[in-house]
């Protein structure tokens, strides 16, 4: 999870953007013109010629090199083959059959991956039912609508139903929404055996295999678990347990603080358990904006039953067993000396993803993964252990790392059908929004204000921070939820948004008028004039660019004379 | 008035939100600060300080912020007699008030929000010997909600800042002082000194220090003498995250709590018992802020009479935690405390029953089942009485009448139900209540075998006991306590003597539903019933 922020750091050339697309004739707006610098230093200067250059397809040096690699087949059975049918191969297969390639889809275990059936999507009826538990448990918010409600309880059972149904639904919706467009949905795990070759099937039967002119994989990542810890899927278990809600501890202690322990950490309290949040690194919430996790950590964690321990391993967790409690060891970050011992009801473990990628037969094409990742080039094109591209491969979604989201790996998948199709496509990381749908929910898109600030000296510009607040908002108000701050932080110079951060009342869907403009290259100066209903929580964000100040032209030349 | 009631402080990101009405902010702000005067004046013995402590979480509530830096004149009691500025303590007339020489003024930890109880000072922006003037930012707060610049109101010297930044004090403590010329620093210095070694308790870990020890009875200097009572072994203390944040905001000292939750963990429920129930929060934070504060003796006993302070335990006496059943009734015990209750008395004659027992004993019938029978019977015709107030707001009519009976057994108490007892037969009862007790002693009553009563019999006749009062279980209307039947003389209205069993009946009744007359009537009633005791068999 971690890793997927640390995307911000790729380089920007903001005055070559506009020139670039006035060039490239195709997909002008989403071609933004951001090297990936995923810590492989090699890939970027071995491919940065490409970068600038190729505006058109796949590049001469790429289909020169196909006849030296292995013996391709000369016909297919697929236009485009995907490995792993979740929510990122999902999208690659809806958009490929938009643009007529025939398409095969491999899927080893369920079709919907982990987000619809061991992530987004169950967490989602969870927190459903947080949401609500905690509105009727509140008092205060209930008497300050007028509203008498006797004590509110909930079913443990019915909750898991919810959470369980939603899945299945959403994963047949998927399902027939590929059967419907004609996507062959093959059963087995894949394994790629030469250039433009996959093998799949089950454990124990004959494998098949099948060829296609390009292949996608979308293996997706299963929950990382540190030594040390043992998993018994009881009491110490990862998210891929929790969800299915089999029992509500008294205490749980969650180990890690990002996105999936704080949405956790959210529907345990909401229904009666304490929390306890482990955390390496210093600050909880790491990876938001320092201020946004500071007014969180405010709203979230503070108020509720919950403490916390940071700058800690947890080095070993024993399950509970022999009629003794969870016991979790607690190691200093720093100095590794053993610093405390919990006793604890049960332990979640939310220290991110681990990507999987085992068994892909990477290296029957000379390919070593990164600590597990698929190494891919800005255009999501496999990197070889030589720093070569392999042609005709490429890799979406947590498996290769960039951007552990969902919405991320289906937005690399689309990019990825419209590269093979022949519109040559960059997929802009940094307007890809993030959401962690707590109560109230946080969202982001871009930098974070540390993030632009590094880049900002580091490229001699000024950035500038705005700020709005939930409590001027009418219909925040209205909710009782005033609770909450929207931040924008520009470049006053030009007014290109470098990052919008929201917390309070539907974050998660507010977010999307500012990533929008960040895709699309929208000015705060064109985008201030956009008109908002009122009384609506988008006039948050209206307020936020209202608020921005953009230098005019008069008074930067000014500046610079 | 603002100066001599020492309130230096005003939020800065207050006064900028709500700038569209200043004016009206301080004209309220000095209406409380007048308020506030005078209630000091009127309350000018020592022992009054406690009742105005009780009424600042009145006023923060009105007005966000500064109440409660008002409030901080219960802290001028604490300053060295040496300082001129004490004047007002020590002289409580107005004209000395109005002749303060001093300008050494004390910056509070003002309240940011109403919930605010303790503020950490993230830092400041001005350092000591810093010149000041009025609206200026000295200082930033972060309250429960959010971080605030605090500005000063008057022109000085930062002479002394006692609260640095990273530490929390609580509401109204002095976390500065504020000198008016250069010449006064070295005094405000000297003040600031006394302060920070008097004002550290304030900070969340009481931890005891010299003032402490020097209070004739710190209440919270007995963890030593309680640990090797309270140890079962080598493991430490465990306390649930809830707990611990429990007991930082009541401020009651953990490793003096015996845990009852699994593995001997403190649980919230442990924190709530060792500080009482619902004791205001600010009532009692101050109460330990007083006490350690040098206080005068006069208030000393009133401060270790504070809820949150537990007598440190004698030596040798052992500590044994509560079964869960002891918890429980613990729990209902302190929370029948929030309901009024009153108790109304009855002397019944029993003969008639004494007879009927006789006759029903061998078929199996009790004396309970009689009385539940008689109860319910009477409950019947008395719906007001079966009751229960739930909200505090309307009458809960309950449709069946489920009389629950109280029963010991080993170490606990329970209270099986006789379930629609004016429907079942007397034999039935019996019946009924004979498996209720065998599954009671086999802990094996389900909920709704024990909760779902709506009166309550309570019996310790069979002791010889002839009258005794009852406390009302949560969720009931009203509770019968029964005492033993006894010959007794009678006079008639002839003026004959003659000698007739009688038995003293008390029900404990929630006054908010069920009225003296409402109770006198139904007592009435259920004394015929018993006293023509054939009626039980039909």
């Amino acid at each position: 999870m971690h890793s997927t922020l640390s995307f911000s750091r790729a380089t920007t050339v903001p005055t070559t953007n506009y020139a670039f697309h006035s060039q490239s004739p195709i997909n002008l707006r989403f071609c933004g013109l951001r090297r990936e610098a995923f810590g492989i230093s090699i890939l970027t200067r071995s491919s940065s010629g490409r970068v600038r250059l190729s505006t058109r397809g796949r590049s001469k040096r790429i289909s020169a090199s196909t006849g030296n690699n292995g013996t391709p087949p000369k016909s297919f059975d697929y236009d485009l083959i995907i490995i792993g049918a979740g929510v990122g191969g999902h999208g690659a297969a809806l958009h490929a059959v938009e643009k007529g390639l025939k398409t095969a889809i491999i899927e080893g275990d369920v079709v919907g991956g982990t987000c619809v059936n061991r992530g987004c999507v169950p967490s989602k009826a969870l927190l459903a039912v947080s949401g609500r538990m905690r509105e009727l448990q509140s008092e205060h918010h209930m008497k300050a609508l007028g509203l008498q409600v006797s004590a509110a309880g909930y079913d443990r059972q019915g909750v898991a139903g919810h959470a369980n149904n939603l899945a299945s639904e959403i994963r047949s919706n998927l399902t027939n929404s590929m059967k419907a467009l004609g996507v062959d949905i093959l059963t087995g795990f894949g394994t790629i055996v030469g250039p433009q070759k996959v093998k799949y099937g089950k454990v124990g039967f004959t494998d098949n295999v099948v060829t296609a002119k390009d292949i996608i994989i979308a293996t997706g990542s299963v929950p990382f678990v540190p030594k040390g810890i043992e998993v018994d899927g009881k009491t110490v278990i990862t998210s891929d347990h929790a969800l299915k809600l089999e029992f509500v501890p008294d205490w749980i202690a969650i180990v890690g603080s990002g996105y999936i322990g704080l949405e956790f950490s959210d529907v345990y309290t909401a229904l009666g358990s304490e929390v306890t949040f482990i955390e390496a690194l210093d600050q909880l919430m790491p990876g938001f904006d320092p201020e946004i996790s500071k007014l969180a950590q405010r709203v979230l964690i503070n108020p509720r039953k919950i403490d916390y321990h940071t700058g800690v391993f947890a080095t070993k967790i024993t399950p509970a067993r022999d009629g003794k409690p969870v016991i979790i060891e607690l190691t200093d970050a720093k100095t590794k000396e053993h610093k405390d011992t919990l006793e604890v009801d049960a332990a979640l473990i939310a220290t991110g993803r681990a990507p999987f990628t085992n068994g892909l037969g990477l290296e029957n094409i000379n390919v070593v993964t990164q600590r597990g990742f698929v190494p891919v080039d800005e255009r999501m094109r496999v990197i070889d252990a030589n720093g070569n591209l392999v042609p005709h491969l490429y890799c979406i979604g947590d498996a290769n790392g960039k951007m552990m989201l969902a919405h991320a790996a289906s937005a690399q998948g689309i990019s990825v059908v419209e590269q093979v199709t022949g519109r040559d496509h960059v997929l802009n990381h940094l307007s890809v929004p993030a959401a962690c749908f707590t109560h109230p929910e946080i969202s982001m898109v871009g930098l974070t204000e540390p993030q632009a600030r590094e880049k900002a000296v580091k490229e001699g510009f000024e950035i500038s921070v705005a700020k709005t607040s939930f409590k001027a908002n009418t219909k925040a108000l209205a909710e009782n939820e005033g609770e909450g701050l929207a931040k924008l932080i520009y470049r006053p110079d030009n007014g290109e948004i470098l990052g919008v951060h929201i917390f309070g009342l539907h974050a998660a869907d507010l977010i999307h008028e500012a990533s929008n403009a960040i895709a699309l290259g929208t000015r705060i100066q064109d985008i201030k004039f956009a008109v908002h209903a009122h009384p609506t929580l988008s006039e948050v964000l209206d307020e936020l660019f209202k608020s921005a100040k953009v230098l005019d032209m008069k008074t930067l030349r000014k500046m610079k004379s | 008035m603002q100066t001599q009631l020492g309130s230096a402080v005003f939020p800065r990101l207050l006064r900028r939100s709500l700038s569209y009405i200043p004016s009206i902010l301080y004209s309220l702000h000095s209406l409380l600060n007048l308020f506030h005067f005078f209630r000091f004046l009127s309350n000018s013995s020592p022992q009054s300080q406690k009742h105005k402590e009780m009424a600042s979480p009145f006023l923060s509530n009105t007005i966000i912020s500064f109440s409660s830096s008002l409030s901080s004149s219960s802290s001028l009691p604490r300053l060295a007699p040496s300082i001129p500025f004490s004047a007002i303590r020590s002289k409580s007339t107005p004209r000395r008030i109005l002749t303060v020489r001093s300008k050494i003024r004390e910056i509070f930890m003002p309240a940011l929000s109403s919930t605010m109880t303790e503020g950490k000072i993230v830092s400041w922006v001005k350092s000591e010997g810093d010149v000041l003037s009025k609206g200026e930012s000295v200082v930033v707060v972060e309250s429960d909600k959010a971080d605030m610049d605090v500005e000063t109101f008057y022109d000085g010297i930062l002479a002394a800042i006692v609260v640095g930044e990273g530490e929390t004090a609580l509401v109204g403590a002095a976390i500065g002082v504020l000198a008016e010329t250069e010449d006064e620093i070295a005094e405000a210095k000297a003040k600031a000194a006394s302060k920070s070694g008097a004002s550290t308790p304030s900070a969340p870990p009481p931890a005891p220090t010299p003032a402490a020890a020097s209070t004739p009875a710190p209440p919270k200097s007995t963890p030593a003498p309680a640990a090797p009572t309270v140890a079962e072994g080598p493991t430490k203390t465990v306390a649930t995250p809830y707990a611990k944040k429990l007991a930082k905001q009541h401020k009651v000292d953990i490793e003096s709590v015996v845990g009852t939750g699994p593995y001997g963990r403190i649980t919230p429920e442990d924190i709530e018992a060792a500080a009482g129930l619902s004791p205001s929060k600010k009532n009692v934070g101050l109460a330990v802020v007083v006490e350690t504060k040098h206080a005068a003796p006069a208030k000393a006993p009133a401060a270790s009479a504070a809820p949150s302070s537990l007598p440190p335990p004698v030596p040798g006496s052992t500590v044994v935690p509560f079964t869960t059943m002891q918890s429980a009734v613990s729990k209902n015990m302190v929370e029948s405390l929030s309901v009024p209750t009153f108790r109304v008395g009855y002397p019944v004659t029993t003969d008639a029953l004494d007879a009927l027992y006789e006759k029903v004993k061998p078929k199996g019938v009790t004396m309970t089942a009689l009385l539940a029978k008689a109860a319910a019977m009477a409950l019947a015709q008395h719906p007001v009485v079966n009751s229960s107030c739930k909200d505090g707001k309307s009458f809960t009519y309950n449709s069946n009448i489920n009389i629950a009976v109280a029963v010991a057994i080993n170490g606990g108490l329970i209270t099986p139900v006789l379930q629609d007892a004016d429907k079942l037969d007397l034999y039935l009862l019996s019946q009924k209540w004979k498996e209720l007790v065998e599954k009671a002693r086999a802990k094996q009553l389900q909920p709704q075998e024990y909760n779902s009563g709506t009166f309550t019999l309570s019996n310790l006749g069979m002791f010889g006991v002839d009258r005794f009062d009852a406390i009302l279980p949560p969720g009931q209307g009203a509770i019968m306590a029964v005492g033993a039947s006894k010959p007794t003389v009678v006079a008639d209205a002839e003026g004959f003597f003659s000698v007739k069993n009688k038995m003293l009946v008390n029900v404990t009744a929630d006054h908010r539903i069920i009225y003296g007359a409402d109770l006198a009537a139904f007592l009435q009633t259920f004394s015929k019933i018993v006293e023509n005791a054939e009626s039980l068999t039909l």
